[in-house]
């Protein structure tokens, strides 16, 4: 009976520095305490001998004159006009440039040899394999360095430049295309490219729903393609094609006109995007790998052929292993570009850690200035790579 | 306990004083001379097969050695490139940097370091292919040109093409070396240094006689070495090795002629070799100190005919620097 049960003695009550809870929280404000102690020193320290060995500090060099030139700017930049803040926009654009360029090469070749790999054909998935062993192993600055030279090497020199039908030219001081210049006119062309884009949406959603309703399919990829790219060049021809192309021109020592892609580019955007597809393959393969044989055998008793069973069976499941470690491939690629250094692709690292930071002196404010772009760059892919993590992630009901 | 007391000694080690201004002590007590050299450079630093380094700017190293530690060899070398090599300084890596580097005001004040003298006086020049037959360097409008980041040849070249209303592109190298094999492998129609530099960096492209410097020299570039700001006794340590370099070579003292220099009754010489006075403790250092400098590194003549002039593969004439009484202006303050 409870009744009888003798009635249960208060816990004593424990002296608050014994309390596990209590004591806890403590260690969190000491440690916190120290932390907070050690770079406030550290920084009071910095700050110190910078003004005791009278190095200027702050940031008042961001508007002065930058005085140099930069081979490769997205934005209008001159040696006299620009500052050292200008400069570093160039540099940054530039980062972004190459590395989100390479992020899509890298992934677009990487599904490609990851799946390769699976392949039942010998050849095909014997060289993905060799491909990824080979170029995995190799260190990326190395392969840069092979990829510099590889191209300033095989490449003419400008008088015996190869000039490509269309109005190409290549020689080891880059690529010169023709740059389309708009002249007016040029609107329908726009509106019918935007009035086609909607179209297709409006088609997708139209054609989903009756997939859904009917299990009909229809030709989703034809129709867009003709909406998307052949309505506007419909409408560009109709409207007397209204563009005209100024050709890069050869001078005494370079080609004049046309858009330039400089080696250093190439050769940047060829290494990391080779390298890091290496990587995104092998995750592709084990994403692949971690969807059940059953679920392809399932489909195949279903009557679905390789293809789609590939694209609508085991690659959407395994976009959920494939994603979160992808993310970590794209942060890689964005902060291997840095390596730009060593070829003279004027990246943000280059220009401003290395140019601005050397002109200026000011090593402490250059460097966190980089540090944290980097890192606002590297969180914001991660940010955004969540989001469709989220979506492709299994819906459970 | 023991634990705690750690992090407090980490606490104080992080908040101490700074780098401490005894630079001179912090020197002998190392027994060693940490000098910031160029690494890849033929006459001013470079090190041979044998690991040996040689050069002007290492050579001036060995001279504060032999000063201060009594031993040429007492250096550790520290090869830097042009874009690290304030850092180094700034930072203690480095007691002294001897790395042909042009003394420029905003280096001077900004950076919190301080130039001694000029153990150089150099200008920037270009290489190019005899190919192109340039002749001069206002022909290079629209040429690209491959330069090393992080010096004053950069913002000269900028500088020069656009007060010339010439078109530049300009290709920016990390190091002088990659800058170099750029131009070699064609990426570029120009390599733009300081003329010294260029006079050993010909020597290195795959055909050197096809390549040709221009006449024109387009800026300043007096070069030498350097020391932090806060250590006036090291500052004045470092800057008068250098003098009494040149001061020895104007008064004819030696390596060779040094046993004769010691006799000597010429109260010039005399308080040069400390026979006289007490300036080498004024210094903080030993009356000898000048004679150390020339018995084990040479004066300024001598390094200079070893390292870069007639008697090395460079073969630069002195020009301007040449002594003040010889037609130049290499010109030291009297040791007295």
């Amino acid at each position: 009976m409870p009744s009888d049960l003798p009635a249960q003695p208060r816990p004593a009550r424990v002296v608050f520095y014994n309390d596990p809870k209590v004591r806890s929280i403590a260690y969190q404000l000491v440690l916190c305490t120290v932390v907070a102690l050690l770079v406030y020193g550290a920084a009071r320290n910095a700050i110190d001998n910078l003004a005791r060995a009278q190095i200027a500090s702050g940031f008042g060099f961001w508007n002065q004159t930058a005085g140099f030139d930069i081979s490769q700017t997205l934005i209008e930049y001159s040696s006299r006009g620009s500052t050292y803040g200008r400069a570093f926009w160039v540099g940054l654009l530039n980062t972004l440039l190459v590395a989100g360029l390479g992020i899509v090469f890298a992934t677009i070749i990487g599904f490609i040899v990851g799946i390769s790999r699976l392949s039942s054909n010998w050849l095909l998935a014997k060289a993905a394999g060799g491909y990824v062993e080979i170029i995995r192993n190799l260190p990326l600055l190395l392969q840069l360095l092979f990829w510099y030279n590889a191209v300033l090497k095989a490449l003419p020199d400008i008088r015996e430049s190869i000039a490509i039908p269309g109005g190409v030219i290549l020689n080891n001081r880059g690529f010169f295309l023709p740059l389309p210049i708009l002249k007016g006119g040029l609107g329908f062309v726009e509106l019918s490219l935007l009035a086609g884009i909607v179209a297709a949406i409006a088609f997708y959603v139209w054609a989903r729903k009756r997939q859904e309703r009917t299990g009909q399919r229809a030709p989703v990829l034809a129709v867009t393609l003709l909406l998307v790219i052949g309505l506007p060049l419909a409408v560009f021809a109709v409207v007397g094609r209204p563009i005209g192309f100024e050709f890069p021109q050869a001078g005494r020592f370079n080609i004049a006109g046309g858009i330039e892609v400089l080696p250093e580019f190439v050769a940047l955007l060829f290494g990391l995007s080779i390298y890091t597809a290496a990587f995104i393959a092998e995750v592709v393969r084990a994403g692949i790998l971690a969807v059940s044989r059953g679920q392809s055998e399932a489909a195949y008793s279903l009557g679905l052929r390789p293809g789609p069973t590939l694209r609508l069976i085991v690659v959407p499941q395994a976009m959920r292993v494939i994603i979160p470690p992808l993310t970590s491939q794209y942060l890689n690629l964005t902060k291997n570009s840095s390596l730009a250094v060593a070829i003279g692709y004027p990246d943000l690292v280059q220009v401003f850690t290395g140019t601005v930071l050397n002109q200026t002196g000011q090593a402490v404010e250059v460097v966190a200035i980089t540090m944290l772009v980097y890192l606002v760059i590297s969180l914001a892919t991660s940010l955004i790579m969540n989001l469709y993590n989220r979506r492709m992630a299994l819906v459970e009901r | 306990m023991k634990r705690f007391a750690t992090l407090v000694a980490l606490v104080l080690v992080m908040t101490a004083q700074g780098v401490s201004a005894q630079t001179l002590k912090a020197v002998k007590d190392r027994g060693m001379l940490n000098c910031g050299a160029n690494g890849s450079l033929a006459g001013f630093g470079l090190p041979d097969a044998q690991g040996k380094w040689a050069g002007l700017d290492v050579d001036f190293c060995r001279a504060i050695a032999a000063a201060v530690l009594n031993d040429a060899n007492k250096v550790k070398y520290v090869p830097l490139s042009a874009k690290d090599r304030f850092t180094a300084l700034q930072s203690g890596e480095i007691d002294v940097l001897a790395r042909n580097t042009t003394w420029t005001s905003s280096r001077d004040t900004s950076l919190g370091l301080n130039f001694v003298g000029v153990n150089y006086y150099d200008g920037q020049g270009f290489l190019v292919r005899k190919s192109l037959k340039v002749n001069s360097a206002l022909e290079l409008n629209g040429a690209s040109v491959c330069v090393q980041q992080g010096t004053t040849t950069e913002l000269n070249l900028a500088d020069y093409f656009g007060a010339n209303k010439m078109q530049l592109k300009s290709v920016t190298f990390a190091t002088a070396n990659e800058a170099l094999k750029a131009y070699d492998a064609g990426r570029c129609d120009s390599y733009t240094t300081d003329a010294s530099a260029l006079y050993a960096e010909r020597l290195r492209v795959s055909n050197p006689d096809d390549h040709v410097i221009l006449p024109e020299i387009i800026s300043k570039e007096p070069l030498g070495p350097v020391v932090r700001h806060g250590d006036d006794q090291w500052y004045d340590i470092v800057k008068w090795t250098l003098f009494a370099m040149i001061d020895a070579e104007e008064l004819n003292i030696s390596s060779k002629t040094l046993d004769e220099a010691m006799k000597s009754p010429n109260p010039e010489i005399k308080r040069f070799v400390g026979t006289e006075g007490n300036y080498g403790e004024q210094l903080g250092l030993t009356k000898d100190w000048a004679v150390r400098i020339i018995k084990q590194v040479g004066n300024y003549g001598e390094s200079f005919e070893r390292n870069v002039g007639m008697s090395s593969p460079l073969k630069i004439e002195r020009g301007l620097n040449k002594l003040w009484t010889k037609g130049g202006i290499q010109y030291a303050p009297p040791i007295r």
